[in-house]
């Protein structure tokens, strides 16, 4: 794995651009995060396949037991379009440390690094028919995996109504065990002791990042009332400020969306909003009549009922909302089916401490986003789905734990 | 016959000016150094530099400031992952180098430095690599409306002596997981192998280990070694050696600043050989046990116990396996013994062939120096030992094998705890419930079923009673080099508790 990892090093370049031909993902991001970060999690799982321990236990009766923390089997991965390389390494990495052998499902609109990645896998060592790659769609290739009666787990990322189908296909054949990580409508919450200028910062990018297309943007922006009016201000100023171009250039900080049907869905939901009555601020239009670029987009007086205050958008969309207290805004942002992640800013201890535990969401950023970690767990609840990447947690879902027992005679402690 | 010439291996040394700390290389007080011997001859290897208390506490301030200042304990897990793994990738370019300068300082086989020690170091700092960027403290229910973290956090700097036995692995046993935590460290290497703990540093530094971070000091124990035990500015200490310097370690500690101590200290490792063996590889396994690494073990299997139903075909096997052994210079291939470390030892361990015999054992083969240059004695095998006798109660730490008859699994057990130390066994049977019952009944940290010497780097290893305190590899011993501290605040009006 560690190899694979130095190997994944040498070819960056070459990574980063199908990924970014692939996905229109920013080429410079490629370079200096998303493909690095793929190398990174290698590194951290090559570290914990040799930690992976059972435990010898205390039983009741004179007898001896433990237990083995034993590699599931074969795994099916289906990784989707929006960060083709991390996904993939969220996924490969654990389940590889833990001993599985796996197929991955790469998304039909990003086939490309998967390939490549399998190319380099071998390259470093890895046994044939350890690590296989299927580029297929998902009514095919996908549901052929989720029902496969010799696939013994299967762990997806992608939207929740595939989730679902993923689950029950896997409930129909052999039962085997699923991992969803699903979609997201994570609010961000901005108290008003939050310094304004870096609060913007931090919700233009939590919208906008890899133009809207990833499964914990802030798209519900909850600011209170004491320093609304400036942050929305501020808020349009910076978004029509955003260069959206061709993502092979280092100046552009927002590319296009990944397809035709990205597309249109993104701006039918604009149309959506302003027939629900909310107010559009700025954007709200393709940039070109060429490809699939589309504005930063801000919609204001958005009340919790709406579609675009409920539903997955997966584009650069943001809803602004007002509130006044604590608690107000905590049943707010709990107030979807989705329980991915969540932004706090706010400098008081306590409102942090509070606001942490009460909001319903797998992660919580407190005066910062997307912050993910190697080592940090990373997973939804609620509709966002369920089981954890990234972090030992991740091991868990690729090890089955098999317990062992055998009578003890004349031990002198028990 | 064995030993009329010598090889003279080619082994070209770098090292010729040795210097302290690695980075800020301090210049020793002039002149004073002390050498290193070759054991296969007596004859001087090289004049080391020589530490005192005074280089002791300068490499302490270095290791301070690259504590306090410096970058090491700020950046992230991930970044010292990686200067540890490009150090475990150097010593495997440089293996068969490193492996030449330990079996010419200290008289082992080539073919286990080679082929074991330096790989085994190498794997052990890669272990912890691994750990770096896993080190996690808990979040636990409070009693009340409070939320309470645990943080570990590196210990500071780490006053680390290690022994001559087994010098390199030492090395790494002791620094990786104190560099893996995020601590600086002063190693004050044995004094008669001093080598390649110098020519490792070198290659950490190579790998981006900051300066100050490691810093190596050739030395003496009453010296330097004393110096680092008493230390105010050092925060943990480590020692591997014998039980009786261990004593003062600690004590030193105690009076200094009550520095943090684990100590892993001598052995009298019983080797218990059942009845239901397989005698063949019960002589095999045992005859490895003790004789390995010319008996210089801390865990050697030192009172081979023998069941009396297989007891004198037990006895005839490892004597004509104790003759077979291929004594000779270490840098030959296919020879299993070198010479012992220095003259000391070797005293040493011919008085105790002596007691053996005196005290009425049965001197079944052995018991002889080898050539007449350096430290070579005969693999030696003593039968019919009793428990009382001094070969079968203190630790010899050589070639000398003693064999003891037992009856039943009873009495074998208790004997077997029947002494001051506690650091592994072996059991040897075909029976799963007997293993059970004796591991547990065993009073020592590792208990070795139907093998030996397995050191894999996730295993604990260390001492009951006189043996040690606390252990070293695996998980179990990052605790050795970290601080706990629990983080707390109130919460006001929480979802849940």
């Amino acid at each position: 794995m560690h190899r694979f990892a130095d190997l994944v090093d040498q070819h960056v370049e070459e990574l980063a651009a199908l990924d970014t031909v692939d996905a229109g993902k920013l080429f410079l991001m490629g370079k200096m995060m998303d493909i690095p970060g793929g190398a990174n999690l290698l590194r951290y799982y090559a570290g914990a396949a040799d930690k992976i321990h059972g435990e010898t236990l205390k039983m009741a009766r004179p007898l001896h037991g433990y237990t083995l923390k034993e590699p599931v089997g074969v795994v099916g991965h289906i990784v989707p379009w929006n960060y083709p390389t991390t996904m993939f390494f969220f996924k490969v990495s654990p389940a590889l440390a833990a001993g599985c052998t796996m197929v991955v499902k790469p998304a039909e609109q990003t086939p490309l690094s998967a390939l490549f990645y399998a190319h380099l896998a071998k390259e470093a060592g890895i046994p044939d028919g350890v690590l296989n790659v299927v580029p297929g769609f998902g009514p095919t290739a996908g549901a052929a995996m989720a029902s496969h009666m010799d696939v013994d787990k299967i762990s997806f990322t992608g939207s929740t109504e595939v989730g679902r189908l993923v689950m029950q296909a896997a409930a129909m054949s052999n039962l085997k065990p699923v991992s969803l990580e699903l979609g997201g409508k994570s609010p961000v919450i901005v108290f008003d002791d939050a310094d304004v200028d870096m609060a913007v910062n931090l919700v233009n990018m939590a919208t906008y990042m890899n133009k809207g297309e990833i499964c914990v943007a802030g798209t519900r922006i909850y600011v209170q009332e004491g320093i609304y009016d400036a942050f929305v201000k501020k808020s349009v100023e910076l978004a029509k400020k955003s260069v959206v171009g061709d993502p092979f250039n280092p100046n552009v900080h927002q590319g296009p969306q990944v397809d035709k049907d990205q597309y249109e869905k993104v701006l039918k939901y604009i149309d959506v909003g302003k027939s629900e009555g909310a107010t559009l601020l700025t954007g709200g239009k393709p940039c070109s009549d060429k490809g699939y670029y589309i504005e930063p987009t801000i919609f204001t007086n958005v009340t919790d009922d709406m579609a675009i205050a409920q539903e997955e958008i997966f584009g650069p969309v943001m809803a602004l909302m007002k509130f006044k207290t604590v608690e107000e805004v905590i049943q707010k942002a709990n107030s979807t089916r989705y329980g991915l992640a969540a932004g706090v800013v706010t400098k008081n201890i306590d409102t942090m401490n509070t606001v942490s535990r009460s909001v319903r969401s797998g992660v919580v950023w407190v005066n910062c986003y997307f912050a993910f970690d190697p080592d940090a767990p990373f997973g939804g609840c609620k509709m966002s789905g369920f089981g954890k990447d990234m972090g030992t947690d991740a091991l868990e879902k690729y090890l089955h734990t098999k317990t062992v027992v055998t009578p003890l005679y004349n031990t002198p402690w028990l | 016959a064995l030993l009329e010439s010598h090889e003279r291996h080619r082994v070209t040394t770098k090292i010729c000016c040795l210097p302290v700390a690695h980075q800020n290389v301090h210049r020793f007080s002039p002149g004073r150094t002390f050498p290193t011997v070759d054991p296969r001859t007596g004859e001087v290897i090289a004049r080391v530099a020589e530490g005192d208390a005074e280089d002791i506490d300068r490499a302490v301030a270095a290791a301070r400031r690259a504590f306090d200042e410096g970058p090491w304990p700020r950046m992230t897990a991930y970044e010292r992952c990686r200067v540890l793994l490009r150090f475990a990738d150097l010593m495997e370019r440089h293996n068969d180098e490193i492996a030449a300068l330990e079996s010419w300082d200290g008289g082992k086989p080539l073919e286990q430095s080679a082929g074991g020690e330096v790989p085994m170091a190498a794997r052990c700092m890669r272990y912890y690599a691994g750990w770096a960027d896993k080190i996690h403290g808990m979040v636990v229910p409070a009693d009340g409306p409070h939320h309470v973290q645990v943080l570990r956090e590196p210990i500071g700097v780490a006053g680390q002596i290690i022994p001559w036995n087994f010098p390199l692995l030492m090395f790494a046993w002791k620094v990786g997981p104190a560099l893996a935590c995020g601590n600086a460290v002063v190693l004050k290497t044995a004094e008669q192998t001093p080598l390649s703990a110098l020519y490792v540093a070198s290659l950490l530094h190579e790998a981006g280990l900051p300066d100050g971070v490691l810093n190596v000091v050739p030395g003496f124990g009453p010296t330097a070694g004393a110096a680092l035990c008493s230390h105010m500015g050092v925060d943990k200490l480590a020692f591997t050696g014998s039980t009786g310097t261990g004593k003062i370690i600690l004590e030193l500690a105690a009076r200094s600043n009550l520095k943090p101590v684990t100590l892993e200290l001598g052995g009298k490792s019983p080797f218990i050989v059942m009845d239901d063996a397989d005698v063949d590889q019960a002589v095999e396994l045992a005859h490895r046990a003790l004789f390995f690494n010319q008996g210089q073990c801390c865990c050697a299997g030192s009172r081979t116990f023998v069941h009396e139903s297989v007891y004198d075909e037990f006895v005839e096997k490892s004597k004509a396996r104790a003759q077979r052994r291929v004594v000779g210079d270490p840098f030959k291939k296919g020879v299993e013994q070198g010479p012992q470390i220095d003259g000391q030892q070797f005293k040493k361990i011919l008085g105790y062939v002596k007691s053996g015999v005196d005290s009425g054992a049965t001197l079944v083969t052995g018991g002889e120096r080898v050539g007449s240059r350096g430290f070579y004695i005969q693999p030696t095998v003593f039968a019919d030992v009793e428990d009382e006798m001094k070969i079968a109660q203190e630790e010899i730490f050589g070639p000398i094998q003693s064999i003891l008859k037992f009856r039943e699994v009873g009495e074998v057990v208790r004997r077997a705890n029947a002494t001051q130390y506690g650091l592994a066994a072996g059991v040897f049977t075909r029976s799963l419930d007997t293993a059970n019952a004796v591991a547990r009944a065993l009073r020592v940290g590792t208990v070795w079923v139907n093998c030996y010497d397995v050191f894999d780097a996730a295993i604990p290893f260390g001492g009951y009673k006189m043996s040690g305190v606390g252990r070293e590899k695996g998980a179990y011993s990052l605790g050795n080099y970290l601080q706990t501290k629990a983080v707390v605040a109130p919460l006001r009006d929480p979802a849940w508790l």
